[in-house]
């Protein structure tokens, strides 16, 4: 039989700290967590600081384009990017359940290394726990991340103006669907491909800009939609987006259209939403063009009076209202 | 109530049941037995995991070539372009 | 080459847009409105998504139909559905009936209770799991117009050729023409056109919506579910309307035979027999649904776990059954928008994507 993960590997006993000097220790012992203290130390240099965590749940465990180890880093580097901060130290919290395959562990964890030395983050501090069969779905990951504020950010959406520009860096929806598609039974062949992947170069990219900057914001779940709507509920502004202008992968927009669902509500792991001032949107976008990461950006649409409104401008020059997702993402045969 | 695309059949099961189609590259298995001798090559309309009918694409170039020729008769009949002037976003403020 | 993306070119809609403005001069100047009504719940869902009925001159109204499997369906069945999870069989379903109230709960709260709910895409995954769980019962939730009937059936027949035997049918199939017939025959609901459904047709036919052309002298377009289609499919209906001669024009032949999928049908009637049924809002219609025929009777849910359908409670002030009729819009029901959200319906309408109080709450300004 194949090895596993047994309730015994997270007793703190001798199967734990095989574990760790086994998986944990040659991936990410390099840092202050090379002596495993209790408490990392660390020295930053500036004292203006971002702290983020999240925690990662996706199903299936791997997925065309990723799997649950990379998108844990790129989830919080992502999310210290767009406040504006170089991601630094990150902390891995680790939930198993009792029968996970060793192997499966192992791709998920070096995915995790070379994520994190892409990112350029140091996995500063853990902790591994292992739950009984059916407690969990394989596994669970949180991160917690400190970055460092850029200079020259001054990001809320109370600065949005009428006439700001809304860009995007690249396709929408791609980590959501080849998620579902995996996730549905289909044995779907060249589906869609996550987009995990981190943002952060994307940002420091711009901060000559950072002035003109109002907003940034990675569209995961709920996608788009529920992004832009956060930015104008309740406020005097209100958003215009050209849907001929929205960027979708073809793989992902077939699948979207099989499935029946609106990608503007499909999560997105490696895409910017930008909102800056008019006259920098076309040297950002330019800017951007110029990563491997931001190719396909484009700009979407702009501010406008229309008080907490988004409206799209439909493919056939209509025009409707972009909603709030409604919440669990299901396939559609009405 | 029936949310149905045209995709092409690109190969058939032996028994004829089942068949792989494609959408822009995206392939995956569908029921064919609601149709009268599919072929390989065959556009079909899909609902719910299977062809429910054969997608007749002369008739749909056709009707793609109509919606060309009809803006000029549209135009002929109001005696003027019709024109698309899409919405503008506001004067910006800023750099 | 796909055939979606030719049907949503700006530059053909531009052109629509403008014609029908004409056709909205022509009849203010007969001094006429006409009511035109999508039948079918796609049409209500890409009139909205594709913003189209900023299209239509004022002198066009345009009302949604009972065509949504989902907002047609009695709180009974879900009822049923939710006594079946609760006795430890898998209720297969598709992913639009998860949050349809039943008279207590939805189907989603029962799956948090820890009853088991499979949520498939295609029937096909209701078979692979009744053969993956030979030690389970698995009941699919056979809910649908024509179009899903035929897929649904198809499966069922795949399951007895292989001789499955833990797979039943709970079934809410429902039929078009006879819900057009009822609609029609109520003097107080006005309707000069149809917009015919497009992959119901495909099933059954463009002719069979000749008796209201012919009959009812009601103007009838069979269109696809692409903007294009549905916008040139209001044209012609509003052409007819203008020159005074109603006919059943299929406009979506690429798809829609005059007699429609005949082996579809075949298989439909070698398993299923029509049977009256209570439709939300419209009330019991006769020979308005399909049964499974005696002689299947061991697939029948109902019949395999001993249980019976008992009509369904729903909020009394919700007004789907007016809507459904296209006597009002959703928006004149009191509790649209307020105590009825997408995320916690009160009503079958405001539950499925393609309802019109969803379609209408979601896409339309107020």
């Amino acid at each position: 039989m194949s090895e596993s993960i047994l309730l015994g590997h997270g007793g703190g006993g001798r199967l734990s700290q095989q574990l760790i000097a086994r998986e944990i220790l040659p991936r990410f012992g390099d840092g202050p967590l090379r002596t495993l203290p209790d408490a990392a130390a660390l020295e930053l240099s500036s004292c203006q600081i971002r702290f983020s965590t999240d925690s990662f749940v996706v199903q299936p465990l791997e997925f065309p384009g990723g799997n649950i180890g990379d998108l844990a880093v790129h989830g919080t580097v992502n999310d210290l990017a767009v406040a504006g901060a170089v991601p630094r130290w990150l902390s891995l919290a680790l939930i198993l359940e009792e029968g996970l395959p060793l192997v499966t562990l192992r791709r998920v964890l070096d995915a995790l290394q070379r994520a994190a030395h892409q990112c350029g983050v140091v996995v500063a501090t853990g902790d591994t726990k292992v739950v009984r069969r059916g407690q969990c779905d394989g596994m669970y990951i949180n991160t917690s991340g400190i970055g460092e504020a850029l200079p020259g950010f001054s990001l809320g959406v109370e600065h949005l103006v009428p006439g700001d520009r809304i860009l995007v860096s690249g396709t929408l929806g791609d980590h959501g669907m080849a998620v579902l598609s995996a996730r549905e039974g289909l044995q779907v062949h060249n589906g869609p491909v996550s987009d995990s992947r981190p943002l952060h170069r994307l940002v420091q990219a711009v901060q000559t800009w950072a002035p003109e900057i109002r907003f940034m914001r990675d569209p995961t779940r709920g996608g788009l939609a529920a992004v832009l709507n956060e930015m104008v509920m309740g406020r005097e502004v209100g958003l215009h987006v050209r849907e001929s202008a929205l960027p979708y992968a073809p793989g992902t927009k077939a699948m979207a259209e099989v499935l029946g669902l609106d990608l503007l509500h499909v999560a997105s792991e490696g895409c910017l939403v930008l909102l800056c001032a008019a006259g920098v949107a076309e040297k950002i976008l330019a800017c951007w063009h110029a990563l491997p990461e931001g190719v396909g950006a484009k700009e979407i649409g702009w501010v406008t009076q229309r008080r907490g409104r988004v409206i799209l401008e439909t493919s056939i020059g209509g025009e409707r209202v972009v909603d709030l997702p409604g919440g669990e993402l299901l396939p559609r045969i009405c | 109530m029936c949310l149905a695309i045209p995709m092409k059949i690109i190969a058939i099961a032996e028994d004829g049941q089942t068949g792989t189609v494609d959408l822009d590259g995206v392939r995956y298995a569908v029921g064919l037995m609601l149709l009268d001798k599919p072929a390989v090559g065959d556009y079909v309309i899909v609902h719910a995991g299977y062809a429910i009918e054969k997608l007749d694409t002369a008739e749909a170039d056709a009707r793609l070539a109509l919606f060309v020729s009809l803006a000029e008769v549209y135009e002929r009949e109001l005696g003027q372009e019709v024109v698309w002037v899409a919405p503008s976003p506001p004067r910006g403020h800023g750099a | 080459m796909n055939y979606m993306d030719g049907f949503r070119r700006l530059e053909a809609a531009v052109h629509f847009r403008a014609r029908l403005a004409g056709h909205g001069r022509a009849l203010a100047g007969q001094g006429r409105k006409v009511h035109l009504m999508e039948v079918c719940g796609s049409h209500t869902m890409a009139i909205a998504r594709y913003g189209i009925r900023g299209f239509l001159p004022e002198q066009v109204a345009l009302v949604s139909g009972p065509g949504c499997p989902v907002c047609v369906t009695d709180p009974g069945l879900i009822d049923v559905a939710i006594t079946l999870a609760g006795q430890g069989v898998i209720v297969a379903t598709f992913g639009d009936m998860v949050r349809v109230p039943g008279s207590h709960a939805t189907l989603a709260k029962a799956r948090a209770a820890g009853g088991r709910i499979e949520i498939c895409y295609s029937p096909l995954q209701a078979l692979q799991l009744a053969i993956h769980h030979p030690e389970s019962e698995v009941v699919f939730l056979a809910v649908g117009f024509e179009t899903t009937i035929a897929p649904i059936v198809a499966m069922l027949d795949t399951a007895m050729r292989q001789g499955v035997a833990n797979l039943s049918l709970l079934t809410a199939f429902k039929l078009v023409p006879p819900a057009l017939d009822a609609l029609l025959a109520d003097p107080d609901i006005r309707i000069d056109g149809l917009l015919c459904p497009a992959h119901v047709s495909a099933i059954i036919g463009a002719d069979a919506y000749r008796p209201y052309a012919e009959r009812h002298g009601v103007a009838c377009v069979v269109a696809g579910f692409e903007p294009l289609d549905i916008l040139y499919g209001l044209d012609g209906l509003v052409e007819q309307l203008v020159t005074n001669k109603p006919c059943v024009d299929n406009q979506y032949s690429r798809v829609v035979k005059a007699e429609g999928n005949r082996q579809a049908q075949r298989l439909m009637a070698h398993y299923l027999e029509p049977a009256a049924a209570a439709w939300r809002g419209l009330g019991s219609i006769p020979e308005s649904a399909l049964v499974l025929r005696r002689q299947f009777a061991r697939y029948d849910a109902l019949q395999r776990h001993g249980l019976t359908l008992q009509p369904g409670r729903h909020n009394p002030r919700c007004l789907c059954g007016e809507v459904l009729k296209g006597k009002i819009r959703p928006r004149e029901c009191s509790l649209f928008g307020v105590a009825c959200l997408p995320e916690q319906p009160l009503g079958p309408c405001m539950v499925s994507s393609e309802g019109s109080c969803a379609a209408e709450y979601k896409y339309e300004e107020c």
